[in-house]
């Protein structure tokens, strides 16, 4: 991979009922999306403290995503 | 051939459905099996690594002992000559809707593309044609399949959303969305997505140069022609095939339809006593009824159980849980899987293992082919005990699907269930990433380093469990309250009825019989009568739920009873709202105000005008109004009921007096079902049926005493008036007071002002709040028949906590650190279930958790000032050790 490619890490706060099931499903019917993302499970967004996206940011995440 | 995709796709001989099949097993198609149809090949056998296919294996015959049967086999197709005289089966393009559905989706032929079969090109123009085997009398069908308008609604929507250019046109007789909140779909199908809806009988669809010609006739009696590139069949539901079979097997009868027969009063009951039908069996119906009926089709079974209940029931042991202390060194055991070739073929198993090996904590690491196989959970418990692991790690597939049986491993080797953590790396790695092994075998590295962070973090949580009140409360002594409350004393649980009226009946008591022909009276006389006489049935008369308090399994309510209102608390587990709904007497019909005239009546007055023994009873002539305030007036919906109300007081009319003269004018009959019957019985009989538009409404105005009515005819194309006997309203119905009951039980209300279930498809009679259940008019308006399965479905659900005794508690819950809280009672206003509160604790205001109504969101923890709130599973410290996990991932 070049290093000019832009290959951000990014964090994801998935809602276990939702988002984490859709991505479930984009693995059952095997949708290809990029491969820069790393999740955390959560039961649902609403547990998203403001200070986990600090601290995404602060542990070097280029974006934090989450779905709820 | 795939037949779950209608035939449209190939599929291998040895295959799963799809993926959410349930069993999600593979099986053998015999008519595609090249061993089974010409005893070769066998090669299945020896590569499947764990030995499970056994060609040897028979049928057998098997002879079980019950108590009760439900015969719930679904719907048949309808016949073959429905359809090829549309041209299906001669050209490609006429699809069935069953067909077009399987187009519409990702796992279809053409994942979810729609295309011509003929050439695979996108159709820029779709026709559906409506009662494709339906009111059909040419293949035997006369009944309305109930569900056709709402799906072909739809599939048009969906397909306009794949393709926004594309026309669709619905020709259609009536479009009868009487369901709840079905209306609405109509118009955002019309306004929103421009899908036409054409009211024209469909004579002949004919291949025509690369299209297909659809001639059709419009109300006006002309001739149309136009082209369409696909043409789809709403094809009806008809009994399974079979039925004559099913009914000799349980001895039971068939209506004239070959569905089972079963009468008004007893809906769910065959002939058979002990044989239940639940489903499309029973006639034509959508999902939620459906659902609807098989719950109180199971609560019908369990009161014939009831002394069997809890027999033969095998409790299940585990061994006493291993105690993990707070200074106690982590032991992490880290199992990978390969999935067989799932994760393995992408990923490179062995270098995520061997990097799990090295992480601080871990003690133990291994491979595994299958992971949630039988012996693979052997495995994992030696494991447990030889390496004293209390933490487990799996890095395989979805928590979604497999926590519970790894957890239940967990508990068989003696573990907490909660010292567990899974890593997706087959749904979200190998399988999305497939064609970058070295990225997928990177993430799956990262993904397990943050599970191992979090582990290490894991602490014991305790299973909760808390006791119930084995009691119901009714809100409602209406045939939906009464029929609930029976069912939950005939189960043996002692019930309390609310009722504000002085006596039991709620709107029954103005009903005189039903379009099948029922006394109306008789079924009242015989609950009424049951519930009075019923040791387990308390009545409360003039009575007024004023204050409930608790959770599911553990009300305490006050009823202010009598004349005197005089309080009494009462302590139940579960609460079954079925408040009903009444007639709505309109001041706007058809879009203005009504005159005041003192022949302008409502169906219900008709009714009981009609009921008397008066010889001048039926009116000479009769002009009935449908939607008479309905659908734009006074009020916005459908109420399903009214249509067949005109039918069966129209055909009254004419079994009193056959020469009276009966006008009903309708936007649609929505005589869905079996009342299609009555409405052809009723045109047979000389009653005229004439539609009107919503931009074209007939007038009603006062004519000396008399209620004058014009409307447009639009066979004879011109205006007619006519100062009837009577105008009858067609009225709908309105709930009785929901905002009440919504505000003290904290459930919700829709626009239309009745209550909204938890799930309309999946749970329909349950509530948002846990331990509450809807049936009866106060869910939506519908006629007697669906209320009886509605109050017997609420009450078989309420049924499952008493039954139970108890309400399990997942572990994922919040915690509140009492030391902590400062009361300032935020988590309590923001909890969307009614599951945290501020309790005085010591004089100091204290906010602390309702485990059992807890559904571990943890919006109260996000949200907690002083960080006092902790959430089972996903605590402040799991996180941010995941999140500085995710930081250490190394730098491209």
């Amino acid at each position: 991979m070049s290093k000019e490619e832009f290959n951000p890490k990014i964090l994801g706060f998935l809602c276990n009922w939702c988002c984490y099931a859709a991505a479930d499903s984009a693995g059952v019917s095997r949708y290809q999306y990029p491969p820069n993302l790393r999740t955390i499970r959560v039961m649902c967004t609403g547990r998203l403290d403001p200070s986990f996206v600090l601290k995404g940011f602060a542990e070097g995440a280029a974006g934090i995503f989450t779905g709820g | 051939m795939d037949e779950y995709n209608e035939g449209l796709a190939i599929t291998r001989p040895i295959h799963i459905d799809y993926p959410q099949a349930v069993p999600a097993t593979y099986f053998i198609d015999p008519k595609a099996c090249m061993h089974l149809q010409h005893g070769t090949c066998k090669i299945c056998v020896p590569v499947c690594r764990s030995k499970a296919i056994d060609f040897d294996q028979k049928a057998e015959e098997r002879k079980i002992k019950v108590g009760a049967v439900i015969m719930s086999p679904g719907f048949g197709r309808v016949p073959d000559e429905a359809l090829t005289k549309y041209s299906y089966g001669k050209h490609p393009d006429v699809v069935t809707s069953l067909e077009f559905e399987r187009l519409l989706n990702p796992s279809g032929p053409f994942m979810g593309e729609v295309r011509c079969l003929s050439d695979k090109r996108h159709p820029h123009k779709i026709a559906f044609i409506q009662c494709v085997g339906s009111r059909d009398l040419g293949c035997d069908n006369g009944y309305c399949s109930s569900v056709c308008c709402m799906y072909a609604i739809k599939e048009a929507m969906v397909a306009k959303e794949h393709d926004p250019e594309c026309e669709i046109t619905i020709y259609y007789m009536d479009m009868r969305t009487q369901g709840k909140d079905f209306d609405a779909a109509r118009t955002r199908a019309e306004q929103q997505f421009g899908i036409k809806f054409v009211r024209a009988k469909v004579a002949d669809v004919m291949p025509w140069e690369k299209q297909l010609k659809l001639t059709y006739a419009t109300m006006d009696g002309k001739h149309h022609f136009d082209g369409y590139d696909m043409v789809v069949l709403s094809v009806g539901l008809d009994s399974p095939t079979d039925a004559k079979n099913l009914a000799k097997i349980g001895a039971f009868e068939l209506n004239k339809y070959d569905f089972c027969k079963t009468t008004t009063f007893a809906p769910l009951a065959s002939s058979n006593e002990g044989v239940l039908v639940a489903g499309a069996f029973q006639g034509p119906k959508d999902i939620p009824e459906s659902v609807t009926q098989s719950s109180a089709a199971a609560g019908l079974a369990s009161c014939l159980l009831k002394q069997q209940r809890g027999k033969g029931v095998i409790t299940k042991t585990y061994p006493a849980e291993q105690p993990v202390g707070e200074d106690e060194e982590v032991r992490i055991g880290v199992f990978v899987c390969h999935c067989g070739i799932n994760i393995a073929g992408v990923v490179d198993v062995a270098k995520v293992a061997n990097y799990a090996g090295e992480m601080e904590n871990v003690t133990y690491y291994a491979e595994s082919l299958y992971s949630c196989s039988q012996d693979a959970q052997e495995v994992l418990k030696q494991r447990i005990k030889e390496h004293r692991l209390n933490r487990v790690v799996i890095a395989a597939c979805s928590p979604r699907t497999h926590e519970p049986l790894f957890q239940e491993t967990l508990k068989d080797a003696g573990l907490n269930r909660c010292l567990f953590e899974m890593v997706n790396i087959r749904d979200h790695c190998s399988w999305v990433h497939a064609n970058e092994p070295v990225a997928a075998t990177d993430k799956s590295m990262d993904l397990v380093r943050m599970g191992v962070a979090k582990a290490r973090n894991i602490r014991p949580l305790p299973e909760q469990t808390v006791p119930v009140t084995a009691k119901a409360l009714v809100v409602g002594g209406g045939i939906a309250g009464m029929t609930a409350a029976l069912n939950l004393a005939d189960q043996g649980y002692q019930t309390y009825i609310v009722e504000k009226n002085s006596q039991l009946g709620g709107q029954l008591l103005e009903q005189q019989y039903t379009l099948q022909g029922d006394t109306v009276s008789d079924l009242l006389k015989d609950v009424t009568g049951k519930v009075k006489k019923n040791k387990l049935i308390e009545v409360f008369t003039d009575a007024e739920l004023t204050a409930v308090n608790g959770f599911v399994g553990n009300f305490t309510s006050t009823i202010a009873a009598g004349k005197g209102k005089k309080e009494t608390e009462v302590d139940h587990g579960v609460i079954v709202v079925a408040t009903g709904g009444k007639h709505h007497r309109p001041e706007t019909v058809l879009g203005a105000k009504l005159p005041d005239a003192k022949t302008i009546i409502t169906q219900m007055e008709l009714e009981q005008q009609l009921a008397g023994k008066g010889k001048t009873r039926a009116p000479k002539s009769a002009v009935m109004i449908q939607c008479a305030g309905s659908r734009g007036d006074d009020l916005a919906y459908c109420s399903k009921t009214c249509c067949n109300d005109a039918v069966k007081n129209a055909l009254k009319i004419k079994g009193i007096d056959p020469k009276s003269q009966v006008i009903v004018l309708y936007r649609e009959m929505r005589t869905y079902g079996y009342a299609e019957d009555a409405y052809r019985e009723a045109r047979e009989k000389g009653v005229i049926f004439i539609p009107y538009a919503k931009e074209q409404m007939p007038k009603i105005t006062k004519k000396g005493a008399k209620a004058e009515v014009s409307f447009y005819d639009p066979i004879l194309l011109e205006d007619v008036t006519i100062a009837p006997d009577q105008v009858v309203l067609s009225v709908g119905i309105v709930p009785e007071d929901t905002e009440g009951i919504s505000k003290l039980l904290k459930i919700p209300i829709n626009e239309d002002r009745f209550y909204l279930e938890a799930h309309v498809k999946l749970r329909p009679v349950e509530m948002p709040v846990a331990g509450v259940y809807l049936c009866g008019l106060a869910h939506s308006p519908k006629p007697l028949e669906e209320i009886i399965v509605q109050a017997q479905a609420a009450a078989a659900k309420a049924a499952i906590p008493l039954v139970k005794g108890y309400v399990s508690v997942e572990p994922t819950v919040s915690k509140v650190d009492q030391d902590g809280c400062i009361g300032c009672g935020l988590c309590e206003s923001l909890c969307p279930y009614q599951a945290i509160r501020i309790q005085k604790i010591d004089n100091k205001r204290k906010a602390e958790t309702i485990a059992a109504s807890c559904k571990g969101c943890g919006i109260c923890a996000s949200h907690c000032p002083t960080f006092a709130i902790s959430m089972g599973g996903f605590t402040d410290e799991q996180i941010t050790a995941q999140i500085k996990a995710f930081g250490e991932m190394k730098e491209e």
